[in-house]
């Protein structure tokens, strides 16, 4: 009775096949209705976002981490945990810049890019900007307002991909109750 | 049950979801004759016994129902005014129903909200910097666990005193909202849940019925 309660919310596995055929055909598919690289990028940093802010509560209902006090804290649990229970992959967390409020991620194999190959006349489509809007919108739900952005990608020649994430303020209205 | 209510309330403080499970409540049914030994009043829009208590009526309790049919407030179902129809001796002898009144939806959202402050002054009163909010209020019928996420949501969760296991029911409570409210493309975060009540109610009474 008590597994039977708790299999319908214990995380299911699923081919990663499947996903990464599922982001390529949104891609695709966005890139034919928008036309321009620029438009499509937008619409992909849009759509993480919206991902990201339920994304969050579902990896916080999940992973019970508490609260991050700073950056690098946050990034660790980025990269180990999150990146782990939704992508499989760990990237690795380097190039701290010297106040601590940047550092990249660098992907060594990334999942949403298997079998994928860009074509020349969309040299500036950031493929994977979903993870950037999903990175963006989850930390803003937590009150962190961060800039995330591509610096490398394989699918642009790179041996990594390599995302750079940028601490810009905590956002101070609509803290939760006794988090100030 | 050991769990009487589950309420779910957004960073704003207003209620967005809520179930109950009581247990049928103490109501009375009785046929009364000219003059009624009662003495009723008006508070509220609700029509209450104020003096008067016998046979398992009790002070405090609402009229429910009059010759079977419910009233409406103060009114009963044809539009008449309960005292008034209850003071003309042509109308007994009556039979009126008796029970605790329950909570309208909009008296629970006032009280949600109403807590979502109190839980914001409990954090401010603590001497100790970085307190959580109110966590647990205890009374001799209830005890009321409360538990706010990262993103400001709270879960309270009306229990029995003696009800162990609280915590953990808050917890799965979350990763059911997870997975069923923020999964469904059309819900909008911070609105009334409404379409779930139907998957909530069926994952989290065999919860409670676990714990």
């Amino acid at each position: 009775m008590s597994r039977q309660a708790s299999r319908g919310t214990e995380s299911k596995k699923m081919s990663s096949e499947l996903f990464t055929l599922t982001y390529g055909a949104l891609v695709t598919q966005l890139c034919k209705d928008y036309e321009n690289d620029e438009d499509v990028n937008k619409q992909l940093d849009k759509m993480g976002y919206n991902i990201g802010v339920r994304l969050i509560e579902d990896f916080l209902a999940r992973s019970n981490v508490g609260r991050c006090h700073d950056f690098r804290e946050t990034a660790d649990v980025i990269a180990k945990v999150a990146f782990k229970m939704y992508l499989g992959i760990t990237p690795s967390i380097t190039n701290w810049s010297p106040a601590g409020d940047e550092f990249s991620l660098i992907l060594e194999n990334n999942p949403l890019v298997d079998f994928v190959e860009l074509p020349d006349n969309h040299s500036s489509l950031i493929y994977s900007n979903l993870l950037c809007g999903v990175l963006r919108g989850a930390l803003e739900m937590v009150q962190m307002a961060v800039e995330a952005r591509f610096v490398q990608d394989t699918l642009k020649g790179d041996g990594v991909t390599e995302i750079r994430m940028r601490f810009i303020r905590r956002i101070e209205d609509n803290l939760p109750a006794g988090e100030e | 049950m050991a769990i009487f209510s589950v309420y779910v309330v957004n960073k704003a403080g207003g209620l967005i979801y809520q179930l109950d499970s009581y247990a049928p409540r103490a109501e009375a049914e009785k046929t009364f004759s000219y003059p009624l030994d009662l003495l009723l009043k008006l508070h509220d829009e609700r029509v209450l016994v104020a003096f008067g208590q016998r046979d398992g009526i009790r002070v405090g309790h609402a009229v429910l129902a009059i010759n079977g049919m419910d009233v409406n407030g103060k009114y009963t179902a044809d539009g008449k005014e309960v005292l008034e129809y209850l003071g003309n001796s042509a109308n007994y002898p009556v039979s009126i129903r008796f029970g605790r009144p329950r909570l309208t939806s909009n008296e629970k959202l006032m009280l949600a909200s109403m807590f979502h402050s109190l839980f914001a002054i409990g954090s401010q009163l603590s001497p100790e910097q970085g307190s959580s909010g109110i966590e647990m209020l205890e009374t001799d019928t209830f005890k009321l666990h409360c538990f706010q996420t990262l993103t400001g949501i709270k879960f309270v969760v009306l229990a029995d005193p003696r009800q162990a296991g609280i915590d953990s029911l808050l917890r799965k409570i979350y990763e059911i909202y997870s997975d069923f409210a923020l999964k469904n493309p059309f819900y909008s975060l911070e609105m009334p849940i409404r379409f779930i009540a139907g998957a909530l109610c069926l994952h989290t009474n065999p919860l409670l019925q676990e714990t």
